[in-house]
């Protein structure tokens, strides 16, 4: 257990619009530490541009954020989170340990090594390898690798099982899971079951 | 980690990058050099001709060059998503922005400085005049990639954003190019140029300190 218990995402009746057209308004969840938010909805019902709007790349068109009951631009929240999205973020032209070593200078130093990360996810035998050699589900494992490395409390992930294979799944799994029971949070939306022992899920449906 | 060592990654990053693709850095400067073979082409066995518009021809060259090799500044970073990340990350982003954009002159901006020299002999510029038009290029070439780096930022979203990009940034680029090839042409003809010196420098700790903040900001309406 470490010192995460004391964080916690608000959202106080976030809407969204998007050319004319609202895809959720009047939003409003707490995901406190150890927990699990999943976003579900159909496709185009605003998953991703509510991540988008968590990780502060669009502005909600109503409503407010806070991280533990602060204003984000007050708080550490920035420093706090790591996203992935459906683009992998790394270069395809860099190795595997290059690209670590980018996300790692550009976070902070998290629980494991950069060896130790991607031991973690499978890789290790590929550190020195281009990743515009990786087939897509070792690009995903690999930009999963980032989150173990830095030091962050609140993972926001877009469809990280996209491109997985069963065993990838269960190994996603078992990192979430971890990272829950010390007290990290996640956010994410998948329209994948989610199987996560113990962990405390709380599913949002967007229409 | 430290701002400083997120600074020197970025850089070292996106140098290693650069040599792994050397064509997106050998073309601006062979555009560069193909456009200055081109006016003694054009122009004909004039050398006094060729001689008084070397400058010129040397500067909008550079400035061309330039523009040409600004999409490539947060193009691919845009594409695969390094960009979110770089803007996530806890450290000012305009600083990092910075180290990009410097890494993208030593790339880009640099190796036009190490070939200036020789197609302005070929001009028939005097030899008197290539050091100053080396110190203008040193000087004014990292404000052309500062300069520019606002508006890429500004047109990286945008699909065909190209012929935006020159309508926005070469008028901006006008200050630099013309007291640039003014203080050559009158150090060819052993006149003062302290006064252009002394503005190109103005120019230079201007858009260092000034540049990163629009063009961080940009980048971020730009992924949204």
């Amino acid at each position: 257990m470490s010192g995460y218990v004391n964080y916690s995402l608000q959202a106080n009746s976030l809407s969204c619009i998007r050319d004319d057209r609202v895809l959720f308004e009047d939003l409003s969840f707490t995901v406190n530490a150890g927990q699990v938010l999943l976003l579900e909805g159909k496709n185009g019902s605003g998953k991703t541009s509510l991540l988008r709007i968590l990780c502060g790349f669009r502005e909600p068109d109503a409503g407010d954020l806070s991280w533990c009951s602060d204003a984000l631009s007050d708080s550490s929240y920035y420093s706090d989170l790591a996203y992935v999205g459906h683009l992998e973020g790394v270069k395809k032209e860099l190795t595997v340990y290059e690209n670590l070593k980018v996300a790692l200078a550009l976070g902070q130093a998290g629980n494991y090594s950069i060896t130790e990360a991607l031991t973690r996810v499978n890789l290790e035998d590929f550190d020195d390898m281009l990743v515009g050699a990786l087939s897509a589900g070792q690009k995903r494992r690999l930009s999963l690798a980032r989150l173990l490395m830095t030091k962050n409390v609140l993972w926001i992930l877009d469809e990280p099982f996209t491109s997985l294979d069963r065993q990838g799944i269960t190994l996603i799994e078992t990192l979430m899971s971890e990272h829950c029971a010390q007290g990290g949070m996640i956010v994410l939306t998948s329209h994948q079951d989610l199987s996560l022992q113990g962990v405390n899920v709380q599913r949002v449906m967007l229409s | 980690m430290s701002l400083s060592t997120a600074f020197f990654a970025i850089i070292k990053r996106d140098l290693v990058l650069a040599l792994r693709r050397r064509s997106e850095v050998a073309n601006p400067l062979l555009f560069f050099i193909l456009v200055i073979t081109l006016f003694p082409l054009g122009i004909g066995a004039q050398p006094h001709l060729l001689q008084s518009i070397a400058p010129g021809i040397i500067w909008v060259s550079a400035l061309l060059a330039a523009m040409l090799s600004l999409d490539s500044l947060f193009r691919s970073d845009f594409d695969d998503g390094s960009l979110e990340q770089i803007l996530l990350s806890a450290h000012p982003a305009s600083l990092l922005v910075l180290a990009k954009v410097i890494a993208h002159w030593l790339v880009t901006g640099f190796p036009l400085l190490i070939v200036a020299p020789l197609l302005a002999v070929f001009l028939g510029m005097p030899t008197s005049s290539l050091g100053v038009l080396l110190l203008t290029l040193l000087l004014g070439t990292p404000v052309l990639s500062l300069i520019g780096a606002i508006g890429v930022a500004l047109t990286v979203g945008l699909r065909r954003g190209g012929m935006i990009l020159s309508l926005l940034v070469l008028p901006l680029y006008v200050p630099v190019l013309i007291f640039a090839s003014n203080a050559v042409e009158m150090a060819g003809a052993g006149l003062p140029i302290q006064a252009q010196l002394n503005i190109l420098i103005s120019f230079l700790i201007m858009a260092v300190f000034l540049a990163p903040w629009p063009t961080a900001a940009a980048l971020k309406m730009s992924i949204n």
